[in-house]
């Protein structure tokens, strides 16, 4: 049996398919995938996302370490927004994708549940000489609800002071009341909340939800939700042998005048060139799936490192590690036969419309 | 608990058969269709092509990954399910109707006898 996290028996009440996902009993769906899927892009959903590691950054020092831990850098942002950034192994590989939020006296870290150990040894390892606590809280409980409507909705559902956050945040923005975090963040593509909160309020908002119409969605939609969304998933599109140069996560990094891990090896691959992460649409038949081939017209190859069927475009669509300034058309081999697809600019979709540009 | 009905045979790869006078339609199970999830595209082989009970005859892919069929008795390839094509969910919402597969001019009457009985499916599944 894995780990259960607070809304265990609301999924099975849900009709939720379990699964194992690194180490936890979570839902893969609900029933139908692609129907939860469509009920993000066109109304709302909401995900148990409490199987991620909520991390507490404390201290004197938090400030001055987390500018070495991390690749973007936190001086970017002021108190009440959130950051996307890598952490970074001494050659510039992603340890893992990561959201910071920066509140008035600590800092607050999302990481992936699959990397939770790596994560955490690799944090104390370079907390030495910092003044800081790094503070795991497993007890908190955490939902995203995304969709068109997802905002309408939570704020009718949570009234008062709450309801002002959720209507008043801008993107990539939170606000606390109580022990209720409300972050106006997600991984699907839509507008929404991610509300980190105490378990128990956890099971109650998502009764609310489910009776206000708002679909359960499981690990399956959240895929190609991310996917269409040209979003990453770390363990598929990067890892410790890439650098976010080539998934990508470019944006993400500053090199300013401080030191960060993997700082150097960043300068030196940006100077001797590298691979880019691109996006595919499938122009043949069949789905595009991780590892697949890719053959350029030139003779050169690529890989897939994330493919599906996008429920909104109807057509399957990647996520391709393929040579710096590839453009046009490739082929990917399917089960040995070379299918054409287009290399396109991600996202796919944001907002329920296609957004993607041919290259 | 998922639908077997007793009429027919089945494979232990999960497709089942329904002979009409030597013809053998062809289709994956209820429980196949739901352990895949939501289908997405359906390969499926040539009428014409000629198949030896065992053999792959086709590609299921859902969102989530993709699976092979067999045949399940060997044989001719005499029609295929062309609304497949535009419409994979038919496996999901009909497995046993409007989303079969393939059909098989039989070569050899006794191969079905060696297929499974919905009480002997059964019991694979219920072992799995």
């Amino acid at each position: 049996m894995g780990h259960r996290t607070a809304l265990y028996d609301a999924h099975l009440a849900a009709n939720g398919k379990m699964v194992d996902f690194g180490g936890w009993d979570m839902p893969i769906n609900y029933g139908s995938q692609i129907e939860e899927h469509h009920a993000v892009r066109s109304k709302a959903g909401v995900f148990d996302v409490s199987h991620m590691t909520v991390v507490d950054i404390a201290g004197a020092g938090a400030r001055d370490y987390l500018r070495q831990l991390l690749a973007n850098d936190v001086d970017r942002i002021d108190p009440g927004r959130a950051l996307y950034t890598g952490m970074l192994n001494d050659s510039g590989g992603v340890i893992d994708d990561l959201i910071v939020y920066k509140r008035d006296n600590d800092y607050r870290l999302v990481v992936n549940c699959a990397t939770r150990e790596t994560d955490l040894d690799w944090m104390e390892k370079h907390a030495g000489g910092f003044a800081v606590d790094i503070h795991e809280r497993p007890e908190i409980a955490m939902l995203a609800v995304q969709g068109p409507q997802a905002r309408d909705i939570v704020a009718g559902l949570l009234g008062g002071k709450r309801a002002e956050i959720v209507q008043g945040l801008r993107v990539f923005a939170f606000g606390e009341d109580g022990d209720w975090m409300i972050a106006r963040t997600g991984y699907t593509g839509e507008d929404g909340v991610e509300i980190m909160l105490p378990g128990d309020d956890a099971v109650a908002l998502w009764g609310q939800l489910l009776e206000a119409g708002v679909a359960p969605a499981g690990l399956g939609a959240r895929d190609t939700l991310r996917l269409e969304a040209g979003m990453n998933l770390y363990g598929n599109d990067m890892d410790q042998s890439i650098t976010p140069w080539e998934a990508n996560m470019g944006w993400t990094v500053v090199l300013n005048d401080r030191e960060f891990i993997g700082r150097q090896p960043l300068i030196n691959q940006k100077e001797n060139g590298h691979a880019e992460q691109f996006g595919l649409v499938l122009e043949g038949k069949g789905v595009l799936r991780a590892h697949q081939t890719v053959l350029l017209p030139n003779g050169e190859q690529g890989e897939i490192t994330s493919g599906t069927f996008s429920p909104t475009l109807g057509k399957s669509i990647a996520l391709a590690r393929l040579p710096a300034g590839t453009t046009g058309k490739v082929d990917v081999e399917i089960r040995n036969k070379r299918q054409p697809a287009q290399v396109v600019r991600a996202p796919f979709v944001r907002n329920g419309e296609a957004v993607y540009k041919e290259l | 608990m998922s639908e077997i009905p007793a009429e027919l045979r089945y494979a232990s790869s999960h497709e089942w058969a329904k002979n009409d006078d030597g013809t053998v339609t062809v289709g994956i199970t209820e429980h196949a269709q739901d352990a895949m999830g939501d289908l997405v595209y359906v390969e499926l082989p040539e009428v014409g092509q000629v198949v030896a009970a065992g053999d792959e005859a086709g590609v299921v892919e859902s969102v989530k990954a993709a699976s092979d069929i067999y045949a399940p008795v060997s044989g001719e390839v005499v029609a295929i399910n062309e609304a497949l094509e535009d419409e994979p969910e038919l496996v999901n919402n009909a497995p046993y109707e409007g989303g079969w597969l393939f059909k098989i001019q039989l070569s050899d009457e006794s191969e079905l006898d060696s297929l499974l009985t919905a009480d002997q499916y059964q019991a694979q599944i219920d072992s799995e």
